[in-house]
């Protein structure tokens, strides 16, 4: 048995200890019962206390108390994966990605919600940051974090999704074979909270010539993007809260734009600035990055709103179907347009569909949960999912996708993923 | 009094509707006005951003040859000889390339705007040691990485005023979706 003088991160012996003898308990337990009934004596007591038949943690006192909760250290593996565009030379550059398949439900941890910067997290002290809002206004204003927090909120459940999510299914050659996570998932759900940004530009006062707002970031790439004001007025946050805490660093703490339904890019992190404009401000990143370059040379600009997606989650490429029998086809679905309305999923590549259950309330531009039980006959699948939402857009074949972008092009690309299950029960990556 | 109070009902129950947006439920709008008029100073050291009509940029220059100083001393590393790419982004070449089967996507052949270059390079490069550089090399770099992509002349000067008059070759490639 465990030593009660462990320490609360020592490795458990439990793992070579033996399982909690339930059956043994149980068949014991309907022993004594049944020979009560029948009015027989009960055997003696045995010799050995009980804690003998019982794991580890329940016979030594548990781990004090703590001021912040962490995951059990068995679920150690359960982390974003990391891809770092350019390695050691600029480890803050790239994106750490939530690993879809290994979580379920709609809302997204806040330590595994994606990240795609741009130069690094900044650290910074929300004593000293400020948020400005100037340009074509009738009264520049500069507010502290203090302050914004006094302002009367707003919380809503939405997702955010890189526009260059799924990027590498758009122009590998051949079909990638990382996790649903790894290649799908610079997409990720919270409750947000915040203040409606109508509020503080209307205290700013718009001049009638403004048009478009350009935001920008405090931290060292000094992100920027162009937001038509038609989006800041109708339901952009100036989100401060993430699932019921400030926000992650990662996520842009202490202050972000959040523009539900738009390209994760768009959702300035670190808010310092926002400017009134006429135009927009043509920035690095919505000419040279986050815009669709087609075949015949020219580039779709300023498509803002992430396209109606899905994703079969469980199984997915890298699982492993262990025989024949039940299983859960488990998903998740999106719309930057609004609600979804239905999710269907084909088990033979595309040739026929059903309609898979939705999980609870469909909110608008959030994650919502798809599932359809299925006895797997051991034979050979192709498992896909269809998403389509309360505006009737339907969510695109990958031919489709490749046909309205340049052979290059990789951003917003919603298009139907396949997982080809085999006999053997493994679940690859295929371009059906 | 009989036939009013059904009315009353009705005009309260829609002002309930009325204040019902976001997510259905009701959204704030009034705020307590706790934001302070931010100086003239303040904005000009936060304001730097620069549009395509150039409004914002600083003044000084530069021109190729200073620019090519400047990209060795700190942007060879990244970007290679000439903006030639690796590990960073190409800087040059590509022009003719995107509608062919394989494009090349460089400052030179795809950006439509030489004032986001200077936008983007004053703001965010060189990557190491962001914010670092002077107007006088922002500019310089800038003319240095235009000149390599064949667009402007070694010796010509960009500044406040000829940098926003630079055509880039993909000055119209691109299709304003804001609306659609």
């Amino acid at each position: 048995m465990d030593q009660p003088t462990r320490k609360p991160d020592a490795p458990l012996p439990a793992a070579s200890a033996p399982a909690p003898n339930r059956r043994k308990f149980l068949t014991q337990g309907l022993t004594a019962a049944g020979a009560a009934v029948a009015g027989i004596a009960l055997p003696a007591r045995a010799a050995e206390p009980v804690g003998k038949e019982f794991p580890a943690w329940s016979t030594v006192i548990g781990k004090p108390l703590n001021g912040y909760g962490q995951p059990s250290r068995f679920e150690e593996p359960v982390k974003r994966y990391v891809a770092s565009a350019y390695g050691t030379l600029a480890p803050g550059t790239g994106s750490a990605r939530t690993p879809l398949e290994k979580l379920e439900g709609v809302i997204t941890p806040n330590g595994l919600h994606y990240d795609r910067s741009h130069n690094g997290t900044p650290d910074i002290d929300p004593a000293q940051h400020r948020l400005l809002i100037h340009g074509l206004v009738k009264r520049p204003l500069t507010f502290s974090v203090a302050e914004l927090s006094r302002y009367p909120m707003v919380s809503r459940i939405c997702f955010l999704e890189c526009a260059g999510n799924s990027s590498v299914n758009a122009i590998s050659p051949e079909p990638p074979q990382g996790s649903a996570g790894l290649v799908h998932g610079l997409v990720s759900c919270a409750d947000w909270t915040g203040i409606p940004l109508a509020l503080l530009l209307d205290e700013a006062g718009v001049e009638p010539a403004g048009k478009w707002l350009l935001a920008e970031g405090a931290d060292s790439a000094a992100m920027s993007r162009s937001v038509p004001l038609e989006k800041a007025y109708d339901d952009a946050m100036i989100a401060l809260y993430q699932n019921g805490e400030r926000l992650r660093p990662e996520n842009g703490y202490p202050v972000r734009l959040l523009l539900p339904g738009w390209e994760g890019n768009m959702n300035v992190k670190w808010l310092r600035r926002l400017k009134v404009t006429e135009g927009p401000t043509h920035t690095k990143d919505e000419t040279s990055k986050y815009t669709d370059p087609t075949a015949d040379g020219t580039a779709r600009q300023f498509t803002f709103v992430q396209g109606v997606k899905s994703l079969i989650t469980r199984p997915s490429a890298g699982l492993t179907m262990n025989g024949a029998g039940l299983y859960e086809i488990s998903g998740l679905a999106w719309s930057g347009a609004g609600r979804i309305t239905r999710v269907e999923v084909s088990l033979d590549g595309g040739a026929t569909w059903r309609d898979a259950a939705l999980q609870g309330q469909a909110l608008p531009k959030s994650l919502v949960r798809f599932r359809l039980p299925w006895d797997w006959n051991g034979q050979p699948a192709q498992l896909q999912s269809r998403a389509i939402d309360e505006k009737g857009n339907v969510q695109p074949t990958r031919k489709t996708y490749k046909a309205e972008n340049a052979v290059d092009g990789r951003f917003h690309n919603n298009s139907i993923v396949t997982w080809s299950v085999g006999a053997d029960g493994s679940v690859k990556n295929v371009y059906a | 009094m009989f036939t009013l109070k059904p009315l009353a009902i009705t005009a309260a129950v829609a002002a309930l509707l009325g204040a019902c947006a976001m997510n259905d439920t009701v959204v704030p709008t009034r705020g307590p006005n706790l934001g302070r008029t931010a100086t003239p100073q303040e904005l000009r050291a936060a304001d730097i951003s620069i549009p395509p009509s150039g409004a914002g940029l600083p003044a000084g220059g530069g021109d190729a040859k200073q620019g090519a100083q400047v990209y060795a001393a700190k942007c060879v590393a990244c970007h290679g000889e000439k903006g030639a790419g690796k590990p960073a982004d190409a800087l040059a070449g590509g022009i003719g390339s995107l509608a062919t089967p394989k494009p090349v996507r460089t400052v030179g052949s795809f950006w439509p705007y030489a004032t986001t270059l200077f936008d983007y390079t004053r703001r965010a490069m060189p990557l190491q040691n962001p914010k670092s550089l002077t107007d006088d090399e922002v500019y310089a770099v800038c003319a240095y990485i235009l000149y390599l992509n064949g667009i402007i002349a070694e010796n010509a000067p960009m500044n406040a005023q000829t940098l926003p008059q630079v055509k880039m070759p993909n000055r119209d490639g691109f299709v304003d979706y804001s609306r659609k």
